[in-house]
């Protein structure tokens, strides 16, 4: 099986995509002879021509606006952000239009908009953002964060197959940090399924994105001090796999759920409100969140270290909950 | 490639050739302004060649080079007053040396230091807008407002020619334009957004056309004229002052550095035009001009790009020598008064640190 960076997984899904599916197109800023600003579409315009990978003008309204239209009339749209962070301009089209056009008209509107998102290489204020909540908490859109290169393509040939409007958040600390196996055929996996990537007896700790690799390395750390700790990938936020959740708190009885969004009306707080609803009598201890906190995500490297959750932060955090 | 022809003949311009196109002049510039502004000119070069360096060594973070910009800055604020508000993009980083900003301010920013975070108030010069075009309706907005006060400031706000493709450039000019604000639009139409060229930004012919459409008079200047901006900032300061709204100007030039110290335009670029545009780069040519009106000596010239060097020099050092900045500003600075879980957050994290970080 071939080894693949998360960011050549994520294009590897793409190209495999828009060589099976002529539907399928890719519009953003520098997409094309540039290759994009992280280089996900190198190659793709010599590949698929100029009017399947499109550099557009600066909006990022417009582009997924157009996206939108296209997708009405049977198309299957790829937008990329040039950061996440950038999708703002494009709410009022993402929130009030595509998420509500399913409902309203019954047409749906299979469009993915891929937004290269987190922090963590002192990208500042305004290219460092997770706004994965944000979108989570908007019926009618579904939002994917992979973790890992096999999960990148898999997801994101599913949020392309997938009949809804679709934010893709690849975490850009992953792009070129994180290699592994890929297959090299076409394969999909469904969206809403978490998947465990350690397991564990004593407590269940939920994340997603980038923070899977963060929560992994604290689990190693209080492992060597006996607690033994159960690592869910939720994959997907909306939808999210609540089974997965419950069945693993069950099992262990204590939770801490990480994220690198800022923590009040993170996904958190849903996940833990759940866990409180739906597996009260399983838990002997409060759940317990680690977030950042509820700033914006500072320019300056030794603040954005300590913006961002680090190892250090969720092995205290796991230390409070092995000690209730 | 982008359409941008390197001599187009409609763009204003003042400064000559010194061979078949005679130098022009401006009416009002003392010999001393227009040394002044040969120094302004300087000095943001200086800060621009310097901050490169310092990227490379590690000094500073990611930084948007405004190599050969110099002129449409320091010529547009020169026609400034100090109460009329300037609205910078990442490309005007370093505009508020022209506003007796330190060095060590703007350096202390591309170092991501709470150093670098000005009051936009203590200089009339905003907050730089990293997002593209959200400043063109805040600058409208300000705008406006000195307008209800009664007040005789006018805004300046700069941004590129992708700029102009976004939602909020529209809205804020329309706005403007509606509103009669005084305001002053300036386009650096540089012939790129990245690696976007302006043939697949518009299809409009010329962004100045751009004005037509929204009811306000719009000039075409060559934007490596530092003489021809200026005379066009000037009228368009005067309008906004007269109460007649406001007015767009478009900067022309071309793009010679790379977006920023991130980029490698060599896959995109037209490198032969490039090099022909570094050779009409816009201190160089202002300074012949000034030699040929017989204004500016050698020993000036040493002592004005001398002052430069000493200002980044002393910029860097202070830059520098701030201390690490403590965690607790994540926290106090987001909001005007913190909500409680703020403190409690910082609380754990100092608990968490050991303390060690402040």
């Amino acid at each position: 099986m071939p080894v693949m960076s998360y960011l050549q997984a994520i294009s590897d899904g793409l190209r495999v995509e828009m060589r099976r599916d002529k539907r399928v197109y890719v519009i953003g800023q520098d997409v094309g002879v540039y290759g994009g600003a992280f280089k996900v579409t190198q190659g793709f315009q010599d590949e698929f021509g100029p009017w399947r990978v499109i550099d557009a003008p600066l909006a990022e309204t417009a582009i997924v606006g157009s996206c939108t239209g296209a997708a009405i009339m049977g198309m299957r749209p790829v937008a990329e952000m040039q950061f996440a962070d950038f999708v703002s301009c494009a709410w009022d089209h993402l929130v009030t239009v595509a998420a509500k056009q399913r409902y309203r008209a019954g047409t749906p509107v299979p469009i993915v908009v891929r937004c290269p998102s987190g922090g963590g290489f002192s990208g500042g204020p305004f290219h460092s953002q997770n706004p994965e909540s944000s979108f989570a908490h908007i019926p009618g859109l579904k939002v994917v964060c992979p973790a890992t290169p096999a999960d990148a393509k898999g997801l994101l040939i599913s949020s392309i197959e997938d009949p809804n409007p679709v934010l893709y958040m690849e975490h850009k600390h992953l792009y070129r940090r994180i290699k592994d196996e890929v297959p090299e055929e076409r394969y999909t996996i469904p969206l809403g399924e978490a998947r465990i990537h350690r397991e564990g007896d004593d407590i269940t700790l939920v994340t997603w994105g980038a923070m899977v690799y963060t929560a992994d390395e604290a689990a190693t750390q209080v492992e060597a001090e006996g607690i033994s700790v159960e690592l869910i990938d939720l994959r997907t936020v909306a939808p999210w796999d609540k089974q997965a959740v419950l069945k693993s708190v069950e099992k262990t009885s204590k939770a801490l759920v990480l994220h690198e969004d800022t923590r009040t009306g993170g996904f958190g707080a849903e996940i833990v409100a759940t866990i409180t609803e739906e597996a009260f009598e399983s838990l002997d201890a409060p759940v317990k969140r680690v977030t950042a906190p509820d700033a914006p995500v500072p320019f300056s490297p030794p603040l954005e270290k300590a913006f961002i959750p680090q190892v250090e932060d969720v092995v205290a955090g796991l230390k409070d909950l092995a000690a209730y | 490639m982008a359409q941008v022809a390197a001599a187009e003949p409609e763009l204003r311009r003042v400064i000559g050739d010194g061979e078949t196109v005679a130098d022009g002049e401006v009416d009002g510039l003392s010999e001393a302004d227009l040394v002044a502004l040969y120094r302004d000119l300087v000095l943001l070069r200086t800060y621009d060649e310097r901050s490169v360096v310092y990227h490379r060594q590690g000094r500073i973070g990611t930084y948007a080079i405004f190599w050969n910009h110099e002129a449409m800055q320091a010529g547009a604020a020169f026609a400034l007053g100090d109460d009329d508000w300037i609205f910078p993009s990442y490309r005007e980083s370093a505009i508020g040396l022209l506003r007796g900003m330190p060095a060590e301010t703007i350096l202390s920013w591309w170092r991501g230091h709470p150093a670098g975070w000005w009051n936009p108030a203590d200089y009339n010069v905003a907050s730089i807008s990293v997002p593209i075009a959200t400043h063109v309706p805040h600058a409208a907005g300000l705008a406006w407002g000195k307008k209800l006060r009664g007040e005789d400031a006018c805004a300046i706000a700069f941004f590129g020619d992708g700029a102009t493709s976004e939602g909020a450039f529209h809205e804020g000019a329309n706005f403007a334009a509606v509103m009669r604000a005084p305001l002053v639009l300036l386009c650096n139409n540089n012939g790129w957004a990245i690696s976007t060229p302006l043939s697949a930004q518009t299809r409009a012919e010329a962004l100045v056309d751009k004005a037509v459409g929204y009811g306000m008079p719009g000039t075409r200047v060559d934007g490596a004229d530092v003489l021809a901006v200026y005379e066009a900032t000037r009228e368009a300061v005067e309008r906004a002052r007269g109460g007649e709204g406001p007015s767009f100007i478009e900067a022309v030039t071309y793009r010679t550095a790379p977006h920023a110290t991130a980029d490698d335009p060599r896959v995109y670029i037209d490198l032969e035009r490039v090099e022909a545009e570094k050779k009409r780069e816009c201190v160089g040519r202002y300074e012949g001009y000034l030699r040929r009106l017989g204004v500016l000596s050698d020993e000036a010239v040493e002592e004005i790009r001398g002052d430069a060097a000493d200002v980044m020099r002393t910029g860097i050092g202070a830059a520098e020598a701030e201390s690490p900045a403590d965690i607790g500003l994540v926290f106090e600075h987001a909001y005007v008064d913190p909500p409680p879980s703020l403190a409690a957050d910082l609380a754990d994290l100092r608990r968490i640190l050991g303390g060690s970080s402040g």
